[in-house]
């Protein structure tokens, strides 16, 4: 019994430890990908605000008719 | 690059609108009743044995929860996903078909259900009341409800999906989930000949069907009572304000430090009962965590207001949303409180519960649908908000029914909580039960009154909105931030 539940114990170090440094992974993720310009997430927030049916996508879609324009 | 003529189809939003007046105003005038019933229980008697408290409770929470809270989330859905998305749902038929569908077969479910509760056929598993014909009936809703969702997605000239559109698809499939494991059921006519063709009795027993059910609960306030009204504010709120959201990386921390935390919590609703001890640690633990993606969002919305506060004062929907969020946050930091063990103990089955709950629905689910509509509105008939005034004054009316709501709901439960565990000397009870009825009546009173004056708001909502759609002036082009609005 002492057993299991020192093992319990270690389990429970180790898992919350890995889901902080998951966490903690992703805010850098996160932050870098910025600097180093390969995604600027920001400008998302846009999305709400400039929402006509002819404003321009922020990242268009591939489809037909922006193939077909190219 | 879009035909000239398209624009963006609000017809199902509109219905869902609609529905989501009618169903609010039938939820809360029986909430009320059922409140009053409480204070002075000779009500009970008005409508024999369909006028009962044991009756009509089940319609009070299911009609608010499933009726109110999913037709305005609907409402929004089908007009956020259109816009953040850059697609009018005209452009694909089958798309609008489906979301047409969906709706109609929505209403056909909501009467069902409605009819049936009154005539007292339910499963008893509270909040999944529905027996199965009427569970088969919502699956297929959904079904229909995720098609018109992918669809939409599907069609999208914008290729990333806004922040709103994460949690509309973790609602579609949180609820999904939780729906199919908790309703899985043993109709019992089919199975052993017993009983009415209609009834079952679930799958599983015991502490186990505990479990589950719980761990349904609980995320249903997750999935219908968070996430999607999550979704919501992180449209109107900057839209209606002009304000990009603060952080969006905060944003996108939030959403998915909410899914992993969230769905772990319902053990807290069966602390100090049969299921495990480590079980109800983690419950514990888990809505504690919580604290920290449900504030995550909250401060985001407030933080967006940053250097524009005076919108709060000029604009009643800046209002309503703000006041939202902050409820949010109160309901986020008062629900871990509560899944805290010892304070459990206290508070436990007492009336603190449901001053938690109502704190939650009314100050932040309701009010953020009833400032979705009103935003919607101007929209949706080119026309201005009827009446700014109506809706300063039904603000204040509906926060202060909220205050008087949770506030006598605070002191009852406490009360009601230390009365029951206290002991004389001899370690024998203080009370006996009726003493805590006798002392809790005027809360009782009190909180019938606040249910009634947040019911008048609604009535002066429901006008406002119709009086928007017909007399509303008449607006040359759509406005792209705060909603005009007639004096």
């Amino acid at each position: 019994m002492e057993n299991i539940r020192e093992l319990q114990a270690y389990a429970y170090f180790f898992f919350t430890l890995f889901l902080v440094v998951i966490l903690y992974s992703y805010i850098v993720h996160l932050y870098r990908s910025e600097k180093k310009g390969t995604r600027d997430y920001e400008q998302y927030g846009k999305l709400a605000l400039d929402d006509e049916l002819d404003s321009k996508p922020i990242e268009p879609q591939e489809t037909k008719e922006n193939k077909e324009q190219k | 690059m879009v035909n000239a003529a398209m624009e963006y189809d609000y017809t199902v939003s509109k219905w869902f609108a609609y529905l989501s007046i009618i169903f609010g105003i039938i939820g809360m005038v029986v909430g009320v009743l059922i409140a009053f019933q409480m204070a002075y229980p000779e009500l009970n008697n008005l409508f024999g044995q369909y006028g009962t408290f044991s009756r009509l409770r089940p319609i009070h929470t299911n009609v608010v929860a499933f009726g109110f809270t999913l037709s305005g989330i609907w409402a929004a859905f089908y007009y956020i996903s259109q816009r953040v998305l850059k697609v009018s749902i005209r452009e694909n038929s089958v798309v609008h078909g489906i979301a047409k569908l969906h709706f109609f077969l929505y209403v056909i479910l909501a009467a069902g259900l409605v009819v049936s509760l009154l005539l007292g056929i339910t499963t008893s598993k509270e909040y999944a009341e529905m027996e199965w014909p009427l569970d088969i009936l919502t699956v297929v809703v959904w079904i229909l409800f995720g098609l018109a969702l992918f669809g939409l997605i599907g069609m999208r000239r914008e290729k990333t999906l806004y922040i709103s559109m994460w949690y509309f698809i973790a609602f579609f499939l949180g609820v999904a989930m939780l729906y199919l494991f908790n309703n899985m059921e043993v109709p019992t006519y089919f199975v052993t000949g017993m009983g009415k063709w209609y009834h079952s009795v679930s799958m599983y027993a015991g502490t186990n069907d505990a479990l589950v059910q719980w761990w349904y609960g609980h995320n249903a306030v997750a999935f219908v009572f968070t996430v999607p009204i999550v979704a919501m504010i992180y449209y109107f709120l900057p839209k209606e304000s002009g304000q990009p959201v603060y952080s969006y990386k905060l944003s996108l921390l939030s959403f998915w430090g909410l899914m992993f935390v969230y769905l772990w919590a319902g053990g807290h609703h069966l602390i100090y009962s049969t299921v495990p001890d480590w079980m109800q640690t983690m419950g514990s633990i888990f809505s504690v965590i919580l604290i920290l993606p449900s504030w995550g969002s909250a401060i985001n919305m407030l933080l967006t207001m940053k250097g524009e506060w005076n919108q709060l004062k000029e604009s009643p929907l800046i209002k309503f949303m703000v006041l939202a969020s902050t409820f949010y946050m109160l309901s986020t930091l008062e629900g871990p409180i509560q899944a805290i063990k010892s304070v459990n103990a206290l508070a436990h089955f007492t009336d603190w519960i449901i001053g938690h709950v109502h704190d939650g629905t009314l100050g932040w689910v309701a009010f953020m649908i009833i400032a979705a509509t009103l935003h919607m509105a101007p929209r949706y008939y080119k026309r201005e908000i009827y009446s700014k005034k109506l809706m300063e004054m039904q603000f204040w009316l509906q926060t202060t029914g909220i205050v008087l709501y949770f506030s006598s709901m605070w002191i009852a439960g406490i009360t009601q909580g230390m009365m029951w565990r206290a002991v004389d000397q001899y370690g024998n009870l203080a009370y006996s039960f009726i003493d805590t009825v006798t002392v809790l009546h005027p809360y009782y009173t009190i909180r019938a009154i606040g249910g009634l004056l947040f019911v008048i708001g609604l009535f002066m909502w429901a006008y406002n909105y119709v009086k928007t759609m017909q007399s509303g002036k008449i607006l040359e082009k759509e406005p792209a931030f705060a909603s005009p609005m007639g004096a």
